[in-house]
């Protein structure tokens, strides 16, 4: 029987479906009876999607002038030789 | 006569993204632009997440594009361009980390051991949807805090993982560490995130009696 250790241990490759059919069996197994597994599994899955979603912040306006500056200043110098 | 099939939006992106490539090749500055648009939020969020400070950060963004721009001809296309640019900005930052801490040489590949057990230590159920509750600022603020509470190295892995999306070993090679070595620290990531943010997420007290 598995420990709720040993199922953490595994819960990354879970999540991502990359556990081979019987060790995914087994961790399925020891879901369908801990309560508290099942709540860590539920709520990681949701952190995960609620990352996914998340759009980095727009740059601030004068750090992507100083950046559009820094790349013509390059662009308009002649390749080093 | 067969309609013609709608190319699926990944592949149409991809597409796209390789015809600007070869545009900025070719030397087209507004298509270089371009790339830096599509970009630049991702690298410099990034940046932050390595370096942990604001002023490095924008070094390594710069350092970044102008790298890119100078290797562009280098660039074979073997892989994404976002992974591509990701490799130059990872080796910037992590050369910005060790010059402000010149005694000691910092890898990200640093054998990294904390002693801490794979552990959850908040089991309360959450919403259905969490999230809905906070505004957009307010939950960009809880999830970035989240993130920067995260030792260094489990950081890194989880935005590129997690939130970039690349793959496991995309990842392992873009920070030059192993396979077991990303996916050990995603996982501590992965749970220590979700001890973090229970504390928002949990549902309220007087849901619960929902159940009974």
């Amino acid at each position: 029987m598995l420990t709720c250790k040993q199922f953490l241990e595994e819960l990354a490759d879970y999540l991502d479906g990359e556990l081979a059919e019987e060790v995914r069996r087994e961790l399925d197994g020891h879901l369908a009876e801990c309560p508290n597994c099942w709540v860590i599994v539920d709520t990681t899955k949701k952190t995960l999607q609620i990352y996914k979603g998340m759009e980095a912040r727009p740059l601030p306006p004068e750090l992507h002038a100083r950046l559009m500056k820094a790349l013509q200043r390059k662009m308009t110098q002649p390749p080093e030789r | 006569m067969k309609s013609p099939e709608a190319v699926p939006a990944p592949v149409s992106e991809a597409l796209d993204e390789a015809a600007i490539v070869a545009r900025a090749r070719a030397g087209d500055p507004q298509a270089f632009a371009e790339l830096v648009e599509r970009y630049e939020r991702q690298i410099y969020r990034l940046a932050r997440h390595i370096t942990h400070n604001d002023e490095d950060a924008e070094d390594v963004l710069q350092e970044t594009f102008l790298k890119a721009y100078e290797n562009l001809p280098g660039f074979q296309g073997q892989s994404k361009f976002y992974t591509w640019l990701v490799r130059i900005a990872v080796n910037e930052a992590l050369m910005k980390l060790r010059k402000r801490r010149s005694s000691k040489v910092v890898s990200l590949d640093e054998t990294f051991d904390t002693g801490e057990e794979t552990v959850a230590r908040e089991i309360a159920v959450w919403e259905d949807h969490p999230e809905e509750q906070y505004s957009r600022e307010e939950l960009r603020r809880i999830l970035e805090e989240a993130i920067d509470s995260l030792p260094p190295l489990y950081r890194t892995v989880f935005v590129l993982r997690d939130v970039d999306e690349l793959s496991t070993e995309e990842t392992a090679g873009v920070l030059g560490i192993s396979i077991p070595a990303v996916k050990s620290r995603l996982l501590r990531a992965r749970l220590q995130l979700r001890d973090k943010l229970t504390r928002y997420f949990k549902r309220k007290q007087e849901d619960l009696f929902a159940y009974l």
